[in-house]
């Protein structure tokens, strides 16, 4: 830790400390959700006939834990870690952190109960019902002042980089959630949307493709924009580089919506401007890459032994690997192939395990030993295994998905001579059944990975206290278990 | 569209296409910087340099932007503006609707004075009538014409509605709407006439649910004849023949006795042509009858 950190001090880091225990936590539930769904696609008696532990409401929880659980604690932990140690400030009102770290967890709760009784908007990412939607706007008002408060207090003329991304990423999102969720409550659980048809479609995929777009891109590239310079001990390789694919990205995410909506009731021009528009953000996507990987310019050899190194570089390369495959997918005639098969599913999970959670794993791997005022992880050995064993994960998991999905789109839309189809949907079915097989493997590989990671950060937090520096860490530790 | 909409539209593509050509441009401009240099700002430890934009990258954005801009000359995109191709999605489909069924008026020509017995020994036209139930039968029936529990099997010699060629079309073409009423009968009632019903299958019982039973068979004769036989022209089932649609135990039965039933098979008039309904009906027949067919 630097000198001129330190006087700076202290910071308010037991927030941070719940945020990121709360992050690991929710990996592994997330994850072990979508291993069980995984499961119940290869072998359907895993539903059990329980109403709750079907596909169909498990579905969402996975998705809601992974993105908005998982994903969502670690943009707090790290938002919250990296605008006071960029700002040289701590954070604006506290007890308002506080709350939040409450009050999402609370969300999260709710979510889980209320998603396997059957509770659900229905509308894909955006399915908790109404009184949770009001808590969720509650919080992220509250996140939204504590964050932008911070930057006010600073004691830096100019904005680091990752804060930009930051309060791009709460804005936004207070508006997607806001609008997309307008409805009219007809009893605590029910609500009817104030949009109908296409344009509920469309509202729903503005939404859909913006929390794509800045919960899961813009926040996490604040996170990458701290972390990879940090870990690597460079300097950030291109200021105007920042400044161009910052503005170009949150303009341009905007209009990607509609390319969710090809060849549906959806008015042709909006079909293709989701489109052209989905083209072009492919250089401002590409720009966050590039700028976190020439970071390392002149110090690759740390590549070499720094397996923190390794998940933050190699999550760099899922990014720039699933924005080059979503432009692609939004291009109508390969979308009129890949949609509604197993290959948007492969997509997703590059950018989900790929891209977002290395640089999650990275950042906590990077961040938890100075939370905990240790000098390291318990094991570096560790974090090289839960590399190895993610990678291979992912890999099995995307290629297995690639494979069935074209294999999908082209059996589906295979027509005989006699104008008819040529395959039963049946048989689709029972040609994917062994890469249903394949990812849960893939999957398996992942959550494995994430129990390594558990058993470390258990390690590293209660190693021996003797190296503590930072005020009030055990505090912290108890209060984030319990969440 | 109204033209204020448009206009609208027109100016956000416009404007967000022109700001991103004017930041490439503005930020790639002094590009002479000494690369070594940071941009002198520090925090937490973690310096900036301000390297050049790389040109590729400089180039693959202007291309995607090149490509847009021609993309939303030839499509619609831009407002109410149709696009110079004049295409459109309703256009595409159309013509490919066009195209599929010339296909299949040339594939399905030397089947049309076929009759549907005669169908059904072509080979080729079974192989069609094949695929044509797995997309549009096997969903109920299953993928062998199985059936299962409330959906007809369609591979025993059992029929619900008639089984000549013109009642299968029929069946095929306007759907068929089976109706057991609500008899509200007492559940006493209920329970000896479940019996009675196993019994007309062969099942023994008491000759309390004999006499009982057989005083209160008329009214359901009405449908099931009285013999209990069934009536193929209303779609009432044959219930001395032990094959249970809705089920075979006693609580199946009570349950239909207290509720009733509807059957419904959908109608395919809309979906599928007379010429590939004519295909399906000579595809049942050869389900329901395979050992005949081959012989003859």
């Amino acid at each position: 830790m630097s000198e001129s950190l330190q006087q700076h001090g202290p910071y308010h880091d037991k927030v941070v400390r719940q945020f990121t225990l709360a992050t690991v936590l929710w990996g592994v539930v997330g994850m072990l959700v979508g291993l069980l769904i995984a499961a119940q696609l290869a072998w359907p008696v895993l539903n059990f006939d329980i109403p709750w532990l079907t596909f169909s409401r498990l579905r969402p929880l996975h998705t809601n834990a992974v993105v908005f659980a998982f994903g969502g604690s670690a943009l707090f932990a790290t938002s919250y870690y990296i605008v006071q140690r960029t700002c040289h400030a701590s954070l604006f009102a506290p007890k308002l952190a506080a709350f939040t770290f409450w009050g999402w967890q609370t969300v999260i709760v709710l979510a889980a109960i209320t998603l396997p009784m059957g509770f659900t908007q229905s509308k894909e990412y955006a399915e908790l019902i109404w009184p949770i939607d009001i808590l969720i706007t509650v919080v992220w008002v509250a996140y939204g002042i504590v964050f932008f408060g911070t930057l006010v207090k600073r004691k830096m003329p100019h904005i680091y980089v990752a804060n930009w991304f930051f309060a791009a990423y709460i804005i936004t999102i207070a508006v997607l959630h806001i609008v997309n969720n307008l409805a009219i409550p007809v009893s605590l659980t029910e609500s009817y949307p104030v949009f109908s048809g296409s344009v509920d479609a469309m509202t729903q995929w503005w939404y859909g493709h913006n929390a794509v777009g800045f919960f899961l891109t813009a926040a996490f590239l604040g996170m990458m924009y701290y972390f990879v310079p940090k870990q690597a001990n460079r300097p950030v390789y291109s200021y105007r580089l920042s400044v161009v694919h910052f503005w170009a990205l949150i303009s341009i995410y905007m209009w990607a919506g509609p390319h969710h909506l090809h060849y549906t009731a959806l008015p042709d021009w909006a079909q293709s401007l989701g489109m052209v528009f989905s083209l072009i953000l492919l250089a401002p996507s590409w720009g966050g890459m590039i700028n976190g990987m020439m970071t390392l310019s002149g110090a690759w050899h740390k590549l070499r032994d720094d397996p923190i190194l390794k998940f933050m570089i190699v999550s760099l390369s899922f990014y720039g690997m699933s924005t080059f495959e979503g432009p692609m997918m939004s291009i109508k005639t390969v979308n009129a192939l890949s949609h509604y098969t197993d290959w948007t599913i492969g997509h997703v999970h590059s950018g989900a395990l790929g891209w977002v959670a290395f640089i999650v794993f990275g950042s906590i791997y990077s961040m938890l030993p100075k939370l905990y005022g240790k000098k390291e992880m318990y094991s570096i050995p560790l974090i090289n295994l839960h590399f190895w064993v993610s990678t291979i994960g992912v890999v099995v998991y995307i290629a297995s998905m690639w494979i069935a999905g074209v294999m999908q789109g082209l059996m589906w839309r295979a027509v005989n001579d006699d104008g008819g189809l040529s395959y039963a949907f049946i048989e689709s079915i029972k040609t994917t059944y062994p890469y249903y097989v394949m990812r849960v493997g893939g999957g398996l590989l992942f959550f494995i990975g994430m129990l390594i990671m558990v058993y470390n950060v258990y390690k590293t937090i209660s190693k021996s206290e003797s190296q503590v520096s930072l005020e009030g860490s055990s505090v912290a530790s108890s209060a984030g278990v319990s969440a | 569209m109204s033209n204020f909409w448009s206009i609208f539209v027109i100016v956000l593509v416009v404007g967000n296409i022109l700001g991103m050509v004017w930041l490439l441009f503005s930020t790639s401009k002094g590009s002479d910087v000494n690369e070594a240099e940071t941009t002198g700002h520090e925090w937490d430890g973690i310096k900036e340099l301000n390297n050049p934009l790389p040109r590729w990258w400089l180039w693959l954005f202007v291309l995607t932007i090149v490509y847009a801009v021609g993309y939303l000359y030839f499509y619609p995109g831009l407002g109410s503006y149709e696009g110079s191709l004049g295409w459109s999605q309703k256009g595409e489909f159309e013509q490919a609707i066009v195209e599929n069924n010339a296909r299949k008026a040339e594939f399905y020509a030397e089947f049309k004075e076929m009759d549907i017995p005669v169908l059904a020994t072509s080979a080729k036209a079974m192989e069609a009538a094949e695929r044509l139930f797995g997309n549009n039968c096997s969903t109920c029936h299953g993928s062998g014409g199985g059936g299962a529990k409330g959906f007809p099997n369609l591979t025993d010699d059992d029929w619900l509605y008639n089984n000549d060629p013109a009642s299968l079309v029929a069946t095929l073409t306007n759907g068929r709407a089976g109706v057991m009423p609500n008899l509200n009968l007492s559940p006493s009632d209920v329970t000896v006439m479940a019996y009675y019903v196993k019994h007309l299958a062969g099942d023994e019982v008491s000759e309390h649910v004999q006499l009982e039973g057989k005083k209160r068979f008329a009214t359901c004769a009405a449908c099931h004849g009285q013999d209990g036989t069934g009536n193929k022209a209303l779609g009432a089932p044959n219930l001395t023949d032990n094959v249970w649609l809705h089920g075979s135990r006693i609580a199946d039965i009570e349950k239909i006795l207290r509720e009733g039933k509807r059957g419904n098979m959908p109608s395919f008039k809309s979906i599928l042509s007379q010429d590939e309904i004519r295909l399906l009906s000579a595809y049942v027949l050869t389900l329901s009858s395979s050992e005949e067919a081959s012989a003859e």
